[in-house]
């Protein structure tokens, strides 16, 4: 039997893949709390700096000739939707960390246009954050995050911050954008934190 | 993302300020210019954020979790609206 159209069959095995209150979703939504800044790439530079032992610093080109990963991710956002197999190329986090001593526990993801989101240190290294500019093969796309945003798959989308251009690394954890508001300062899908007490 | 108009959210501020706030005047923290909060870009998501149509900032953040509203005015240094006769 076909699909009505606009229907999509879910694969076997899909369903163990969505966290709570998560629906399956095909396309890729676009969420912006601001209009899509456009850096220049002659004019875009990445930088991690405060609580560590070495602030650091690179321009496009630099950043480009950084070890790169590619992967493929499930990426969960607050608003309830889910994308499987997400393919991504960027640079780990821990590679930009790479002989770095870090003195805090936590960080503020910085971004064009002022968007900020804080993470534990431990939510980022080890191999679970990158920093991306290749989505599904392509340049990422500037309503996506282009040229480049931070991606942590594994905590609600709103932590993958779009147009990321620095790491502050700090001692204690401060709110974010959101999190000022409510939002949960971890946000783990898998159990649900969306808000603050969850 | 495209974004809408202060006309968006006017049912939201009318149920906290308890009146029709669209023909209300901001002053923007940021950039000091003042217009119709009918004017100001609106973004919606993971809340609503409205923004300065002249310098982007973030004039006004609201959103609502587990029955309680959250309103956060920062960047609105000041709000004027005609006093009910």
């Amino acid at each position: 039997m076909g699909t009505t159209r606009g229907f999509f069959r879910r694969r076997s095995g899909d369903d163990e893949r969505l966290p709570p209150g998560q629906y399956l979703e095909r396309g890729f939504p676009v969420l912006s709390a601001g209009p899509t800044p456009h850096v220049p790439l002659d004019q875009w530079d990445f930088s991690i700096t405060g609580s560590l032992s070495e602030e650091r610093s690179w321009t496009w080109d630099e950043f480009l000739a950084l070890p790169r990963e590619d992967f493929t991710v499930d990426i969960h956002c607050v608003t309830t939707w889910t994308k499987l197999d997400t393919q991504w190329t960027g640079v780990s986090v821990d590679t930009l960390l790479d002989g770095v001593e870090l003195e805090g526990g936590y960080l503020t993801a910085l971004c064009d246009g002022g968007y900020t989101t804080n993470l534990p240190v431990e939510d980022v290294t080890g191999g679970k954050a990158w920093v991306v500019y290749q989505y599904d093969g392509e340049e990422l796309e500037p309503e996506h995050g282009g040229p480049a945003r931070l991606l942590v798959p594994h905590l609600y989308f709103w932590k993958s911050a779009k147009w990321v251009r620095r790491l502050i690394f700090t001692d204690e954890d401060e709110p974010g954008f959101w999190e000022q508001l409510g939002y949960h300062d971890r946000g783990d899908p898998w159990l649900e934190q969306r808000y603050q007490g969850d | 993302m495209t974004h809408l108009d202060g006309n968006a959210v006017a049912g939201d501020l009318a149920a906290i300020f308890t009146g029709d706030l669209s023909g209300a005047v901001a002053t923007c923290a940021g950039c000091g210019v003042t217009g119709p909060v009918a004017t100001v870009m609106v973004y919606e998501g993971m809340g609503e954020v409205l923004r300065c149509p002249d310098c982007d900032t973030v004039l006004l953040r609201l959103m609502r979790v587990a029955g309680e509203t959250r309103l956060d005015m920062r960047g609105v240094s000041l709000l004027r609206w005609q006093s009910a006769a």
